[in-house]
């Protein structure tokens, strides 16, 4: 395990319209506040069908990017897994354009000052900005994703979590009409997620809106998900529902399937193997060959391991 | 029932005239090369998807190819099994002149299945093939089915036939059993949640192998009958 000397890189500088920019990105919360208020009425005037991608106003944040070609996009938009729509990695871009992403609310409860239900329609409004972030799969396979997004700390401010607000848990989507996966009890729908507050509020944690410079497709989280390119891909989770800030640590779907495997912090790392497979390498798609090093923390280990100085990874995982 | 029930048979084929129902003789010939390009249009379509149609494997090519290679394994170690009941059943006597085909097939589809975990997944560091067929239990089954299944593969000739002499040659075939066994396991282990495919092929192999019992049930129940009447 070796850490790099903590030098700040030239891709950590904050370009100057970025810092310009946040400027804009505080009125933008501003306006949200605003906005959350009216969610009724916003989501009432949105149009019914929102699956057709719309293009996203997002300038790329060159802070937060990675040396490395963004991967095909049909092979990010045609590879998902998504259990709501089938296990199999072809089944959701097969299957969830029935998923109804409009009207959508985000509920925000819990631990907060100001428990509330954000509309997506204001979601939108916020100031986006696309980053390049890897995504790796616990399944030993990796891609290199233009997510278009803003920082999930904006929203968390909104709501103010209270001294109590140890732990975030996120929920997704239950739509049985829409869901064939529903019926399968491969886990205990609904799929939900959690972070530490601390993970949960830092900056490389996106509330990500789209892809590509477009709105989400359904198959991949449409029409707001969470990234945290740090972890296992399915920490990311997917068709936000509802936002808890809580006290304790949440259950989390796939560590109730399997506890053993699937550990709460599920942080990538080369050094602890899954059960039934290594770690150590990484299938970057779509290449034959399992030849990328994974790197501890998914290569932003300069960013995110103080969060865990002092912890037992390996207990930890 | 008793043999001595059984309804007389209605007429008595001169040996070697055809069956009633039965192919035209000779038909194997040119049915043989049919089966044989059949069981490798799979492999034609992966080779054809690698080297020139990236699209047509998906967005992981090396796990469509594991997987693909996977199942017609197991596909081929059920169709081989499939040919003794299948015979009883209709009373056919052709489909065991496939049989050795369709068993090789299994050992070649599980041979291209274990080179593309050991070139794709360990880059072919043996030291990282060794640990991971010791450690990993899912690896360990599929494995082990493999390597039971080679001498089988080896000594599938006529001259090993010959060699073994019938009853012993029979006896060490019967490993298939527990290689279909292994195979399906291997399968049942390294999926992540969804176990619908193994349940399946496990229900399928199930309903082979029961057959075997219960027809051996039977003949043993009637050759205890015969043993029976012959004393009285």
């Amino acid at each position: 395990m070796s850490f790099r000397p903590p030098s700040i890189p030239p891709s950590e500088i904050t370009p100057r319209e970025v810092f310009l920019d946040r400027r804009r990105l505080l009125q933008g919360a501003a306006g949200l506040g605003a906005l959350a208020l009216g969610g009724g009425a916003a989501s009432a005037a949105a149009p019914a069908a929102a699956s057709t991608p719309a293009s996203l106003n997002a300038p790329r944040n060159a802070a937060f990017s990675v040396d490395a070609e963004p991967t095909a996009k049909k092979i990010v938009t045609g590879y998902n897994n998504f259990y709501e729509f089938g296990t199999g990695k072809y089944d959701p871009a097969a299957s969830a354009d029935a998923m109804k992403t409009r009207p959508w609310t985000i509920e925000i409860a819990g631990e907060v000052e100001k428990p509330q239900t954000i509309d997506i329609e204001a979601l939108l409004k916020m100031p986006l900005q696309e980053r390049l972030y890897r995504f790796r799969c616990v399944e030993a396979w990796s891609m290199v994703v233009p997510w278009v997004g803003f920082e999930f700390n904006q929203l968390a401010r909104l709501a103010g979590p209270t001294s109590k607000a140890k732990y975030v848990k996120f929920t997704t989507a239950m739509q049985p009409e829409t869901m064939p996966g529903l019926r399968i009890p491969v886990l205990d729908w609904p799929y939900t997620e959690g972070l530490r507050i601390d993970e949960a509020m830092h900056p490389l944690t996106l509330l990500t809106l789209g892809v590509y410079g477009e709105t989400l497709p359904n198959q991949n989280g449409a029409p707001v998900r969470l990234v945290v390119p740090w972890k296992y891909g399915f920490k990311s989770v997917k068709s936000i529902v509802k936002i808890e800030f809580v006290e304790n640590e949440p259950s989390t779907a796939w560590n109730k399937a399997a506890a053993n495997e699937y550990g709460f912090y599920s942080n990538v790392n080369p050094n602890v193997d899954h059960p039934r497979w290594s770690q150590k390498r990484e299938r970057l798609l779509p290449s034959l060959f399992a030849s990328r090093q994974t790197e501890l923390f998914n290569g932003y280990a300069d960013q995110v391991a103080s969060l865990y100085a002092g912890m037992d990874l390996k207990k930890n995982f | 029932m008793a043999l001595a029930d059984l309804p007389a048979p209605a007429r008595v084929r001169k040996p070697g005239a055809p069956r009633r129902g039965a192919p035209p003789p000779g038909w194997t010939r040119w049915a043989k090369p049919l089966v044989l390009a059949a069981g490798l249009a799979p492999l034609a379509r992966l080779v054809y998807g690698v080297f020139w149609n990236p699209d047509l494997l998906g967005a992981n090519p090396a796990e469509t190819i594991e997987h693909v290679t996977g199942d017609w394994c197991l596909q081929f170690l059920l169709i081989t099994l499939a040919v003794t009941p299948l015979r009883r059943l209709s009373g056919w006597n052709w489909p065991i002149k496939f049989r050795r085909m369709l068993g090789l097939f299994a050992f070649f589809y599980g041979v291209v299945h274990l080179l593309a975990y050991v070139g794709f997944d360990m880059l072919f560091d043996p030291a990282a093939i060794g640990k991971d067929i010791w450690k990993r239990p899912f690896v360990t089954v599929g494995f082990s089915a493999l390597l039971l299944m080679t001498p089988l593969a080896v000594t599938s000739t006529k001259g090993w036939v010959r060699r073994l002499g019938g009853p012993a040659w029979a006896r060490l075939h019967r490993l298939v059993y527990a290689i279909a066994a292994l195979g399906v396991l291997h399968y049942w282990w390294l999926v992540k949640r969804d176990i619908t495919w193994p349940v399946a092929y496990a229900a399928m192999l199930a309903a082979l192998l029961g057959w075997r019992l219960w027809a051996r049930g039977r003949r043993q129940k009637a050759q205890a009958a015969r043993f029976g009447e012959a004393r009285s």
